[in-house]
């Protein structure tokens, strides 16, 4: 089974290349069918991969060629399927397949539609590779590669200055943190003298446990980057300025869970460092509360469903910084349903009101477009936590394991997320899909999608709401005993019926909390969001304006970085480096101006000064050889 | 000599299209260029016959060719190559094909003349790297100073004298102290063995006292630092880079600044390291200053060629960093990042003077859109605005990535600070990209769904991209912009699959130099191999 392993990545990367090269002049639409099979056959193989990991619970691989033969640095090219690998290669098929067939219906009629569907499977391609890469360095040439297709795709409609701009920065941000991320494979392979995961994780012990900590921080620190982690998550909201099944597919259900997946790939490392796990799950509680604060104040319905996803991925690391591996990418999983399925919800939503993203010129949309209200409110539902949907089990459990571990301060701060979560999660639904309408009617006629458009969202929502049966009971679900082969040394906690039980109720309790107080808010109307708003003030306005982060670097970093650089170039380079070459050329000028009388010209008189010079050190070498320095 | 001399007929083989344009009076502006082209393809040729007959396991120089010519004082005819000099030279005999096609139309008066330099300048260039004995060498070194500072100063644009007087000073400066250093390394040798040679090979074996190599090594130094350039000693690079036209500075870029890196590795490393070795700590902190320096200071420019010419003096940093850290993957990293910059800068400024031919200006601020009316122009710098911005899987990133890590294995606080250049490449790349290939024309309102007009409706007046205030009547408007023609596709072709080639599979290229750079590193404990 092994020996067409690579036939999983090939295929998305044959399509992306030929749509884009014969896209333009020769296949047109017909590029997009070529993508969507292309994902499909990955989809088709990824499925027996995942079954023999099941069974022989063994992992398999495949060697390709030696990338950089560098004297003792070798890097190969080797794919590489554990069980962690073998449910992202599922996750991302299976909701790349799903994203693509939607995108049919979404982009149809849009003039670059040829390169949208090259950029999605070259995506996929990118992911897979990530996914599957044996060392680090090869995980970092696909985490940048999909990061280009981040930057292609938030830019695809390259002429607006907002897209434009959005790609540019999610690049440079997703790069701020690549510089720790490479620094620490750099500090992996001068530390164990490899960067293969199997060499590194044989001789973690082997190093001190301060580097094994700088190690782990400086993962992280790419993490923080991909996965929009506390303080460089100001690209992910931007990079809605993408079409919204881009949005689904990269900046929800996978490549910004890389981050996630490196720190679960590194486990090994990761788990040995008390202190950087510590960091890791403050970063995390912290990125989630914050992000949920400004999700409850937007009102771009893309928007919240983008904070909603920071908030998550907070969640998923103060998971793994826990100790709660296993739910982080149980976590993980299902998010990837629910989420993907918001997106497209919410790209649907936006279909039907022709391009309107505002949910103020929303409301009452249940009626117009009920596949898309019934299978956005199970997408909702699971991202609020509502029991028995599949974002309920995955985030209970993550929960459960802040008290499991004792980690109290966090798990009340999880708690209030969570009732955050819930507040935004309604207010989207009952914005969007009830109460009154307020668009105007002459101007926007809103429809239900195509059936290609619909029919992705009720598998999805198919998925969101049972896909955390596999999960089930929790900590000792069919998957966890699956996934824990992949964490060797890891073992799973004995939780007493009762405190499940507990857990499960408080979690409920706050999620229906929400949703009551904004079915009060926005259908009876009897409470006033802006009145709250109001009696919040300050931080209302705090949530509300993004916590001032992007304000603060560019007040901080990017006008002072501009101003050093022009400082650089106007003086540094234009007076002192030219200032003394010229006056070094003015003196040379000046004292043959006092020999001249024969020479003529302005490179003449430069040359003849030199050329003496020159003729006078050789001259006195010639007479007192190699003395003259000794 | 006992089989064909390959090398001499690659180095001539443009000599001879040069004296057959001068001696043809009243040759039609056509005739001319297909002479050159004719004769810069049959040097690309016998390079390639050179590739094959290279021995890849052999770390000696091949190909080997002597001619005695003035013995008593050491003068001979020398030349050879090994897997130091074999890829530099594959990348000159091809720039110079792709410079000249790159001329075709671009270039319409004084054709005879400017071909006759062009011919000239590729002699010199692959003379440079073939030559084993100094005396040669440095006549090759001066050969190429001459038609360079022609090409600036005949064929350039509006400031070209300044720029061209510039370049000539700076770089003669630093031959003058070369030549000053060459007789005392042969003055030094003969005084310890009795013998005047001026091979590099023999000179190698000589013995020269500390305080001796010191300055011999200082004098070398700065010839090769000027030509990489190393800061502080750039400043003639943006200019020269801004006034030559588009294929000088292909060739400024994609071979002249790499004479530099190839001289440090091919006399200062293998005849003083002891002195190497000394100033390696003063060196890399050079370096780590042209990497960030450089990318800083592209950041504020305006002209898209001077953008790349201060991105060169980031991406040449990598060269020094590399050698100089002596270690496998500093050379290997040194090596690919010479190669790579050559490809992709090269392919840059094509892709300048594609816009600058229909434009007739650089200005960032009179472009925009270009996407929408030269999609394949769009394709090609997209990629070559990865691979100058590091991206995985082009060739940039290989060449850097070894150098950052030999240097963090030496220095670890110089690697980690270039590793900074992977956020301000990619910041002042795309921050050009943006505004020259995406968005829309100065002046162009938003299209009809751009979200930018629902927002101007709400709370502003329709908001105007670009500075319209200063539009001039004179201006050429981008959108009326032709896409790139097929000979400007065939010379940027063979640039983007060897740049994408070498991203994905750069173990060919380094078998090759591999046993050259063991050699090279022997002396300094070979770590890393």
């Amino acid at each position: 089974m092994s020996s067409w392993l690579f036939l999983i990545p090939l295929l998305p990367l044959a399509a992306a290349v030929i749509n884009f090269i014969l896209g333009r002049w020769f296949l047109q639409h017909a590029s997009q069918w070529l993508a969507t099979l292309a994902v499909a056959g990955s989809f088709i193989l990824s499925i027996p991969v995942f079954l023999e990991i099941v069974s022989d619970e063994q992992a398999i691989s495949q060697h390709l060629y030696t990338w950089i033969p560098a004297g003792d640095f070798d890097i190969p090219v080797t794919l590489f399927v554990d069980q962690l690998t073998a449910t992202m290669l599922l996750v991302v098929t299976g909701v790349g397949l799903l994203v693509h067939i939607y995108s049919i219906g979404y982009m149809h009629g849009d003039p670059g539609i040829y390169r949208f569907f090259s950029y999605l499977p070259l995506f996929v391609f990118s992911m897979l590779m990530l996914v599957m890469a044996n060392n680090f360095l090869v995980l970092f040439v696909f985490w940048e590669a999909v990061g280009l297709c981040s930057f292609l795709l938030i830019g695809f409609w390259y002429r607006r200055r907002s897209a434009a701009s959005a790609a540019k920065k999610a690049f440079i941000v997703n790069r701020v943190g690549d510089f720790g991320f490479g620094i620490g494979i750099l500090l992996i392979f001068v530390t164990y003298g490899t960067i293969e995961y199997a060499g590194v994780f044989d001789m973690v012990g082997d190093a001190s446990q301060t580097t094994i900590t700088v190690i782990a921080l400086l993962l992280f620190t790419g993490a923080i980057g991909k996965s929009a982690q506390l303080p460089l998550f100001v690209w992910l909201p931007d990079a809605m300025e993408g079409p919204t099944p881009v949005s689904a597919l990269i900046h929800a259900a996978t490549m910004v869970t890389a981050g996630i997946f490196v720190l679960a790939r590194a486990y090994p490392v990761v788990s040995q460092s008390a202190d950087a796990m510590m960091v890791i799950s403050i970063v995390g509680i912290a990125t989630a509360f914050v992000a949920a604060t400004i999700a409850v104040t937007q009102y771009d319905i893309k928007k919240v469903v983008a904070y909603s996803t920071v908030s998550q991925l907070g969640f998923m690391a103060f998971a793994i910084g826990t100790g709660a591996w296993i739910a982080a990418i149980f976590h993980l999983v299902t998010h990837a349903f629910f989420k993907g399925l918001l997106f497209l919800g919410a790209g649907s939503v936006i279909h039907g009101m022709h391009e309107e993203q505002d949910m103020r010129k929303m409301g009452g949309l249940k009626k117009y477009m009920p596949i898309t209200y019934w299978t956005f409110l199970i997408g909702a539902a699971a991202n609020a936590g509502i029991i028995p949907l599949a974002g309920f089990w995955s985030k209970d459990e993550i929960i459960l394991g802040t008290w499991l571990y004792d980690h109290t301060v966090i798990m009340v701060i999880a708690f209030i997320t969570a009732f955050f979560t819930s507040l935004y999660m309604f207010r989207a639904v009952f914005m969007t899909f009830h109460g009154e309408e307020r668009f105007n009617p002459d101007e926007v006629h809103p429809h239900e999608s195509p059936r290609i458009m619909t029919i992705p969202l009720i598998v999805l929502a198919v998925f969101a709401a049972t896909i955390g049966f596999i999960g089930f009971p929790p900590e000792d679900g069919w998957f966890h005993h699956f996934l824990i082969n992949a964490f060797p040394g890891l073992t799973l906690p004995d939780v007493a019926w009762s405190t499940i039980f507990i857990f499960a109720g408080i979690s409920t309790l706050i999620a229906l909390s929400g949703l009551f107080i904004q079915y009060m808010a926005y259908v009876k109307k009897s409470i006033s969001p802006a009145g709250i708003a109001g009696l919040l003030g300050p931080l209302y306005k705090l949530a509300a304006n993004r916590w001032y982060l992007d304000e603060i670097y560019d007040v901080l970093i990017v006008r002072p970085l501009v101003a050093f650089s022009m400082f650089l170039w106007r003086f540094v380079d234009a007076q002192v480096i030219d200032g003394t070459v010229n006056g070094v050329a003015t003196l040379v000028t000046y004292t043959s101006q006092q020999w001249r009388k024969a020479q003529t010209g302005l490179i003449a008189n430069y040359v003849f000064a030199i050329a003496l010079g020159a003729i006078i050190i050789i001259g006195a070498f010639m007479i007192f050889g190699s003395n003259l320095f000794q | 000599m006992d089989s064909l001399p390959i090398l001499s007929l690659m180095t001539y083989s443009p000599l001879v299209g040069a004296l057959i344009i001068l001696f043809w009076v009243n040759a039609p502006a056509n005739a001319v260029r297909w002479i050159a082209l004719i004769a810069a393809s049959v040097s690309l040729v016998f390079s390639l016959i050179m590739l094959a007959m290279f021995d890849r396991s052999d770390s000696g120089m091949q190909l080997q060719e002597t001619f005695r010519w003035l013995p008593d004082v050491g003068i001979e005819y020398y030349l050879g190559v090994d897997g130091i000099s074999v890829p530099l030279v594959i990348l000159t005999t091809m720039l110079v094909v792709i410079a000249i096609l790159a001329s075709w139309d671009a270039i319409q008066h004084r054709v005879r003349e400017y071909m006759i330099v062009m011919l000239l300048l590729a002699t010199g260039m692959i003379g440079v790297f073939v030559s084993l004995n100094l005396f040669l060498f440095y006549i090759f070194w001066e050969v190429v100073l001459i038609p360079m500072a022609l090409m600036i100063g005949i064929w350039g644009s509006a400031n070209r004298i300044y720029a061209a007087v510039k370049f000539f000073l700076y770089t003669l400066a630093g031959s003058l102290l070369m030549l000053v250093a060459i007789v005392a390394t042969y003055q030094s040798y003969f005084e310890q063995t009795g013998e005047r040679t001026l091979s590099v090979l023999q000179l190698s074996q000589g013995d020269y006292g500390t305080n001796f190599q010191m300055w011999v090594f200082l004098a070398f130094f700065f010839a090769f630092a000027i030509k990489i350039p190393l800061w502080p000693f750039h400043t003639w690079l943006p200019d020269a880079h801004v006034e030559a036209p588009t294929a000088g500075s292909v060739l400024l870029a994609g071979v002249l600044l790499k004479m530099g890196g190839y001289g440090l590795m091919r006399f200062n490393l293998p005849m003083f390291p002891d002195a190497a070795e000394a100033f390696a700590p003063l060196i890399i902190v050079l370096s780590v200053i042209a990497i960030i320096y450089g990318a800083l200071v592209a950041l504020v420019q305006t002209d898209l060629k001077k953008l790349i010419a201060y991105s060169s003096v980031s991406h040449m940093g990598f060269v020094t960093l590399g050698i100089f850290a002596f270690n496998a993957q500093g050379m290997y990293g040194a090596m690919i990042v010479m190669i790579s910059h050559g490809l992709v800068t090269g392919a840059l400024f094509l892709l300048v003077g594609v816009v600058y031919h229909r434009a007739h200006t650089r200005a960032i601020e009179k472009f925009g859109g270009l996407a929408t009316n030269m999609p394949i122009y769009a394709s090609f710098f997209g990629l070559f605005m990865f691979a100058s911005l590091g991206l995985p899987g082009l060739s940039g990133f290989v060449g850097e990535f070894l150098a950052i890590l030999a240097a963090f294995r030496e220095y670890p606080i110089a690697g980690i600070i270039s590793m900074a250049v992977v956020v301000l490449s990619a910041w002042y790349m795309m921050w050009m990209f943006q505004r020259v290939v995406w968005q829309r024309a100065p002046g162009e309102p938003p299209d009809h769904d751009d979200p930018e007009l629902k927002l101007a409706g709400s709370e502003a007046p329709p908001k105007v991209a670009g500075g319209s205030g200063d539009h001039h009547h004179e201006d050429v408007d981008p959108r009326t912009l032709s896409d790139v023609n097929a000979k400007e596709i065939l010379t940027l072709v063979p640039l983007a699959l060897l740049t994408i080639w070498i991203g994905v599979h750069p173990g060919p290229f380094m078998e090759l130099m591999q046993p050259a750079l063991e050699a090279l590193l022997e002396p300094f404990g070979g770590s890393g191999f």
